[in-house]
């Protein structure tokens, strides 16, 4: 490894804490740029769907266990489970299919 | 400095933020665990992993740094990496700043901000009325160890489980995005549809010549980032949404 990681380890947290704290000591109005609202608006959901899929199939022993994982966590998570039996439920599910078909 | 600015009440308030905490604090323990395996495989210690949990605080983000670290990435490549992935909480930390009352001391505000995540936002959004920064801690006081020792906890024991269910947990994460996005893809379609389009561009990009040649940090960036600018662009959110 060429890069230090203390290096590493203080630029993600600078970076992580700048953008949780900066905004909320700074910002004392709303907003008003509609472009940079609906941006940020909609960063997350699509950066965590880039980064969920195809990476899911890559994660598992079997790509299958981890796109059966996918669509059932997609399943449950749409019927409003919890964080914890959503995540739960996909991990039974990865470990019944490759328990099957490995 | 004093941390008295504000009459409001302390006691209740951090009870009810340990209460409403506890669940929250368990899930993250549970999903910080196979974040742990993630930064092991990144080559972290079970000391550095607790100290990106503690100072990090987020899923995506930690998970997509520990990519790059992996890949021994230029710093650059993570600073843009960690800002894009963690852009979400930019907004959250901004829809905070709104909930607080005028007179709040600025280290309530650093320290409220400090531990801005998806779940601890959503329950301090939750609540009506101005922010009590003593509800926030509350949380905090759970939430922040869950998440810091679990992510220790993975690195040391990640090696020691059956390859079976190190496959499985770590799968866990994956089900704490798809927890994120999926109500809100159910509920507004515009969501739904760039949710959609995200996971047929990614895979495309995965196996395309030339683009599938970049990091995977890299991608999704790119995507990201043209992603949500044509949402924004194609369909702006209304005032007040």
């Amino acid at each position: 490894m060429n890069h230090d990681i203390y290096i590493y380890l203080l630029v993600m947290s600078a970076v992580t804490l700048a953008i949780r704290i900066l905004p909320v000591t700074l910002i004392r109005r709303p907003i008003k740029n509609r472009f940079l609202r609906s941006f940020l608006f909609y960063v997350p959901y699509v950066t965590l769907a880039v980064m969920t899929f195809p990476a899911i199939m890559d994660a598992t022993r079997s790509p299958y266990a981890g796109l059966l994982a996918l669509i059932v966590g997609i399943g449950l998570a749409w019927k409003g489970l919890s964080l914890f039996k959503v995540a739960a439920a996909c991990c039974m599910v990865v470990f019944g299919v490759e328990l099957l078909i490995l | 400095m004093t941390l008295t600015t504000t009459s409001a009440p302390k006691r209740a308030p951090f009870m009810e933020g340990i209460r409403d905490g506890t669940p929250i604090a368990l899930g993250y323990l549970v999903v910080a665990f196979t974040l742990g395996i993630a930064a092991r495989n990144a080559g972290l210690t079970a000391f550095e992993g607790f100290l990106a949990s503690f100072f990090n605080n987020a899923s995506a983000g930690e998970y997509a740094a520990f990519t790059i670290i992996a890949a021994d990435a230029p710093y650059l490549e993570l600073a843009i990496m960690t800002l894009v992935a963690n852009a979400r909480y930019l907004l959250m930390s901004c829809v905070v700043s709104q909930k607080f009352a005028p007179d709040t001391n600025i280290l309530h505000r650093v320290l409220v901000g400090f531990d801005i995540t998806d779940e601890i936002f959503g329950i301090t959004i939750a609540r009506k009325g101005p922010l009590n920064p003593y509800y926030n801690y509350g949380a905090m006081s759970l939430a922040l160890p869950g998440w810091s020792v679990g992510t220790a906890l993975g690195v040391m024991a990640g090696n020691l489980l059956p390859e079976a269910a190190v496959s499985a947990l770590s799968v866990a994460l994956f089900g704490m995005f798809i927890w994120v996005i999926i109500p809100p893809a159910r509920d507004n379609r515009i969501i739904g549809a760039l949710v959609a389009i995200s996971f047929i561009a990614s895979f495309a990009c995965a196996h395309l010549p030339v683009i599938s040649d970049l990091s995977g940090g890299t991608r999704t960036i790119i995507l990201t980032v043209a992603i949500a600018a044509i949402g924004a662009i194609l369909h702006p959110i209304k005032d007040h949404a």
